[in-house]
């Protein structure tokens, strides 16, 4: 079974997806620490959709194709989120998450070119 | 009284500490479970169509599973560093790779290999990063 580019290109949106999923529960979870009672509130529960949304589109793309190929592809997820912590917190970009970053899409690219 | 304290303390840090790799190891199984089953789901539907995704029970089960080993995974990264539990974490992708070959028959290759061990070490990496 050969995996489709459209089904790769389906993980890919996921993944992207859910990394504002991560960014929304950030914020939501932040405003935690004035209570408990604040776990009610938009930015979680906008975190959850997204997380939410980005798992139908991971869904649809594993529905042809090899797991092994397509679900690697999840972790591009944390490239994502490390440009939104850089953009939305402010978090430093540190050497070694730099490292982290560039291994991450080198495996991601070898998997890929293992999906033939 | 420092020293006393100190002496008591260690050896419950290394337990809570022991407690949240176990935990967080179970949860590399969960999650990997989840995606198997998702798959299976996934799998039915490309025959029956999108619709039957709404009442795929192998979906709906992977789902669930997700859903418990993120609950279990963030009881566990309050207890522990996130530096030690993350290269657990990337754990994941091994045995999704390896129910894939065994339940799915999906082919190994050097590129997939390779590409495993890369993301593997790159997730590790990542979550080892301090601020």
């Amino acid at each position: 079974m050969t995996t489709p580019p459209g089904s790769i290109l389906l993980v890919l949106v996921a993944s992207f997806i859910g990394s504002f999923g991560a960014v929304f529960l950030k914020v939501g979870a932040g405003r935690l620490k004035h209570g408990l009672w604040h776990i009610l509130n938009v930015n979680l529960a906008l975190g959850v959709a997204f997380f939410l949304l980005s798992s139908v589109f991971f869904v649809l793309g594993i529905r042809h194709g090899e797991l092994s190929v397509l679900y690697p592809m999840v972790a591009l997820g944390y490239v994502w989120t490390l440009f939104w912590s850089r953009l939305f917190f402010h978090e430093p970009l540190t050497h070694q998450k730099f490292v982290g970053l560039g291994l991450i899409l080198v495996g991601v690219f070898f998997v890929g070119l293992g999906s033939q | 009284m420092r020293t006393a304290a100190t002496t008591l303390e260690a050896p419950n840090k290394a337990r809570a500490r022991r407690q949240a790799l176990a935990l967080v190891f179970g949860c590399t199984i969960l999650g990997a479970a989840a995606q198997i089953l998702m798959k299976t789901g996934a799998n039915h539907t490309a025959q029956a169509g999108v619709m039957a995704m709404i009442v795929s029970l192998p979906l709906l089960s992977g789902y669930a599973l997700y859903g418990l080993s993120t609950l279990l995974l963030v009881l566990a990264l309050r207890e522990g560093e996130l530096s030690l539990l993350y290269p657990v974490i990337a754990l994941t992708y091994v045995w999704v790779t390896v129910l894939s070959v065994v339940i799915f028959h999906d082919r190994l290759n050097p590129f997939k290999l390779i590409g495993i061990v890369i993301v593997v070490t790159g997730v590790a990496v990542l979550g080892g990063a301090r601020e």
